[in-house]
């Protein structure tokens, strides 16, 4: 039974099905709680009092996380603007040899974990550092910097897609009547841009704003931000009240930047028309084309590939000089040490709980995915994308204050941390899955029908072998998330069961050569887990698919 | 006067444009024609200072523009498929190329009005560039472009993309424009009607090289050899005398057999309907395989027209042979 072109062929009953799991998972464990954290900040004894809300409006030193928070996203936006701009061009519009390593190079950054971002740059500014000159370390220069560095490629990847494509008649039509390059630029490229500057410059923000991980390592006294305040109030002074108050006001100000966003998005829908990449881009010949192609590229070098150099190298840096001390330092648990289990646990943590993590993102994504591409509606695509805009601090914090009582009870369960590793990774994954499943051409099954399959024939012949790709990935995606997850594992973890980014924080909160040289080890180790999913993506990847 | 000496373009190993000279007089329209992948619309860009791998030399008056950027050589380009700006209206579009000679305020409002009415869409300022149909768009860039009052106009398949009956109109209406500005005009099309109808003097390109410079009426009576004969539609073959000629398909006609004793005789491999006639294509006994067939025009008013596997004598007017070496 083949049902309308456009559904997938399955059966109505699975369809139910898929669309059944997604919606049960996340009202469990997303709405659930984020209802429970409102109801905490508005009426914490079950009558309306906004006296913990308005603590957050009153009190200087709250205002002041609250002012703090919204002008470092701001500034690292526009930082990650200006730095990204010019590098989209290059790699969109330069012909050079290199450009697609550099290409992928670029994006490393952003599949990092936050919590390695971190430590490259304490590795990098901190004591002892190569730029410990600058005197930076545990202020909002280093803060800044360290987001540059993770959102460069976001930049690159969502402008630079469009300018490669973007046809340049308009522009050569602007230099006909008489407008030179800048100006050409200021009219004629720049609002043609737009859309996609606007999208990267809203997903910078959100992620700048909701920053915890980079924050909570390289910040210091006064740079503390509406998420790690939520932190220090839940796990040092243990007042949910406040706590539940903040994130009140944080998912206020996510709602509303999303809803001007898509309101933004909406208003300036202009139809481009556009190029295959690879009529518009051009080989560099003149001087200055040559300079500040160079520019760039010793930009990149820089600023992406100098805190990982300097990352790796003082993992290796022992006192005793180079070798693989910290790495053995691992697998001991020394004295002094506020650890309980020998750190080298942490990996096989990671990696079963991300596996675990892995299982579950795929199992509701997928589902979600299916429903997606089946239908035409809106409001799912809404749904799933939540917790990616709501923080996963919000979501670690939420299942803290609901899932260890009854109507669900998971105090002291092993599945806590996946299940919340999960949730933030399944926006991810219905992105990879969603535009793969709905780019299946329905001709093929179609022809699959008329030349003698079987409804299920058809499924396993034609949406199977392009479905398992597309899991492949997703699932890629998935692992390195979990891995690097640290918000809202942070929050639920049991400190005898630390995954790699939670033990990186810890050594790094630990006075010593020891400690620290672990925290670098254990975030190379990191790095190299994330490097293995993500190269395994790559190999499966059909074309370019999802924008993450 | 637009001048144009050992203009070469080239991208890679492959030369698009190889070794053009060209002057265009003011006043005068001249017309590059070539099949596609001819090198024509590297020409025009070259000229217009927007290729980058072009070498040789372009002037205007005599004063090289080889350093000259595009924004400052007063060329107007008219695109293929037109470039319009998609975040502009159409005053926007229009009056562009007028801000950035920084005129006056009610003196590009003007202007662009002028332009607009010039076009046959006055009024149209407030509209929005994707509400308007392909012709509409089409005249919006001519205005664009001509608002500028550029030195040399130049158009890349300005009609390319518009259906055939748009097409025809505009032909006319663009020569009569032209001619009424007294415009120098160098544009590039692919479509023999639209290059005969607008050119004072056609220039027939192919790879990357000119074949032949004339009039519309001195090229269609005289290709100048068997590449332009071909393009032009002509019979190139060794069918009617001892050396290859070109032979109008209309210039050749059926004959009773034995009435030219020495005449070609074929089987008719193929038949077309053309509009008013019958297209033969007829396979020439004593010919090598490889030589194309004679096309042969049969008027549909003729009592009989042979169809496909049928025998027949050839015959060509002497003076409608134009030999080719």
């Amino acid at each position: 039974m083949i049902q309308g072109t456009t559904t997938p062929g399955l059966p109505r009953a699975a369809r139910v099905a898929t669309l059944l799991v997604p919606i049960a998972f996340l009202l469990v464990f997303f709405a659930y709680p984020v209802i429970a954290i409102v109801g905490r900040g508005l009426a914490p004894r079950w009558s309306l009092d906004l006296d913990p809300l308005g603590d957050v409006v009153t009190d200087a030193a709250l205002r002041h996380i609250a002012w703090f928070t919204v002008w470092q996203a701001t500034l690292s936006t526009l930082l990650t603007l200006a730095v990204g701009l010019p590098g989209a061009y290059v790699l969109a519009r330069c012909e050079f040899p290199g450009r697609r390593v550099v290409r992928a190079l670029v994006t490393v950054p952003f599949v990092l974990p936050t919590v390695v971002v971190g430590s490259a740059f304490v590795a990098l500014f901190g004591d002892g550092a190569p730029l410990a000159f600058l005197g930076i370390d545990q202020t909002v220069a280093a803060i800044l910097v360290a987001h540059v560095f993770f959102n460069y490629s976001v930049v690159v990847r969502t402008v630079g897609s469009l300018w490669s494509h973007l046809d340049p008649r308009p522009e050569e039509a602007a230099r006909m009547l008489g407008a030179g390059r800048f100006r050409t630029f200021r009219e004629v490229t720049l609002p043609a841009l737009r859309p996609a500057i606007a999208a990267a410059a809203a997903v910078v923000f959100l992620f700048t704003f909701t920053s915890f991980g980079v924050i909570l390592i390289l910040g210091g006294p006064g740079t503390a931000t509406l998420e790690t305040e939520i932190y220090r109030q839940t796990t040092q002074f243990l007042n949910l009240p406040l706590a539940a108050a903040l994130t009140v006001v944080q998912l206020v100000a996510i709602v509303l930047l999303l809803v001007l966003t898509s309101w933004i998005e909406g208003r300036q829908r202009v139809t481009l028309s556009l190029r295959a990449a690879n009529e518009t881009a051009r080989r560099v010949r003149t001087a200055g084309a040559r300079a500040f192609l160079a520019a760039n590229l010793t930009v990149m070098a820089l600023l992406l590939g100098v805190p990982i150099a300097v990352l790796v190298e003082r993992s290796f840096d022992t006192p005793s000089g180079f070798g693989l001390d910290f790495y053995r330092a691992l697998g001991e648990v020394h004295a002094g040490s506020t650890l309980f289990v020998e750190p080298v646990h942490a990996i096989a943590n990671s990696v079963r709980f991300a596996v675990a993590a892995t299982v579950i993102a795929v199992v509701v994504g997928g589902c979600a995915a299916f429903a997606l591409a089946s239908s035409r509606r809106r409001g799912l695509d809404a749904l799933v994308s939540l917790p990616l805009g709501v923080s996963a601090v919000t979501v670690g914090f939420g299942f803290l204050i609901t899932l260890d009582h009854p109507p669900v009870d998971l105090r002291g369960s092993w599945w806590l941390v996946p299940i919340a590793q999960a949730l933030v990774a399944v926006p991810f994954v219905v992105r990879v899955m969603t535009p793969v499943l709905r780019a299946i051409d329905p001709r093929l099954r179609d022809a699959a029908a008329t030349l003698g399959a079987s409804p299920a024939r058809v499924w396993r012949e034609v949406d199977l072998p392009i479905v398992a790709r597309a899991v492949l990935v997703a699932a890629g995606f998935a692992f390195a998330i979990s891995l690097g997850e640290f918000g809202a594992t942070v929050f639920i973890v049991r400190p005898d069961q630390p995954t790699l980014p939670v033990l990186v924080y810890r050594l790094l909160g630990q006075p010593g050569p020891l400690n620290f040289g672990g925290a670098m080890a254990a975030s190379v180790i990191l790095m190299a887990l994330t490097a293995v999913a993500i190269l395994g993506i790559e190999r499966f990847r059909v074309g370019t698919v999802g924008s993450f | 006067m637009l001048g144009i000496t050992d203009l070469t373009v080239t991208y890679d190993d492959f030369a698009a444009v190889a070794g053009v000279d060209l002057e265009v007089a003011d006043g005068e329209i001249v017309c590059i024609l070539g099949p596609s992948g001819s090198g024509k619309s590297s020409l025009l860009r070259a000229v217009a200072g927007l290729e980058p791998d072009a070498h040789g030399r372009v002037s205007w008056d005599g004063d090289d523009l080889s350093r000259v950027p595009p924004h400052r050589r007063g060329f107007g380009l008219m695109f293929q498929d037109h470039a319009l700006f998609p975040h502009r209206d159409v005053r926007g579009n229009v009056a562009f190329g007028l801000r950035m000679q920084r005129l006056p305020r009610p003196e590009i409002d003007t202007r662009t009005a002028d332009a607009l009415a010039l076009v046959g869409l006055a009024g149209f300022e407030p509209r929005r560039i994707r509400e308007l149909s392909g012709g509409e768009q089409q005249r919006v860039a001519l205005a664009r472009a001509l608002a500028a009052e550029p030195r040399l106009l130049m158009l890349d398949e300005p009609l390319g993309a518009l259906d055939r009956a748009l097409r025809e109109r505009l032909v006319a209406e663009l020569r009569t424009l032209f001619v009424r500005l007294g415009l120098t005009t160098l544009f590039v099309t692919h479509d023999h009607d639209e290059a005969f109808a607008l050119a004072d003097r056609l220039v027939i390109m192919h790879a990357g090289r000119i074949e032949q410079v004339g009039t519309p009426a001195e090229v269609w009576q005289g290709p100048a050899n068997a590449f332009v004969a071909r393009f032009l539609g002509w019979n190139v073959t060794r069918a009617f005398s001892d050396h290859v000629a070109a032979v109008r398909s209309d210039s050749v006609r059926v004959v009773e057999q034995g009435a030219s004793p020495d005449g070609p005789i074929g089987e008719i491999v193929a038949r077309t309907f053309r509009r008013d006639h019958f297209l033969l294509a007829v396979r020439v006994d004593g010919l090598p395989d490889d030589a194309d067939p004679v096309q042969v025009e049969v008027t549909i008013d003729a009592q009989r027209v042979p169809d496909v596997g049928e025998r027949v004598a050839l015959a060509a007017d002497r003076d409608a042979l134009v030999p080719l070496d």
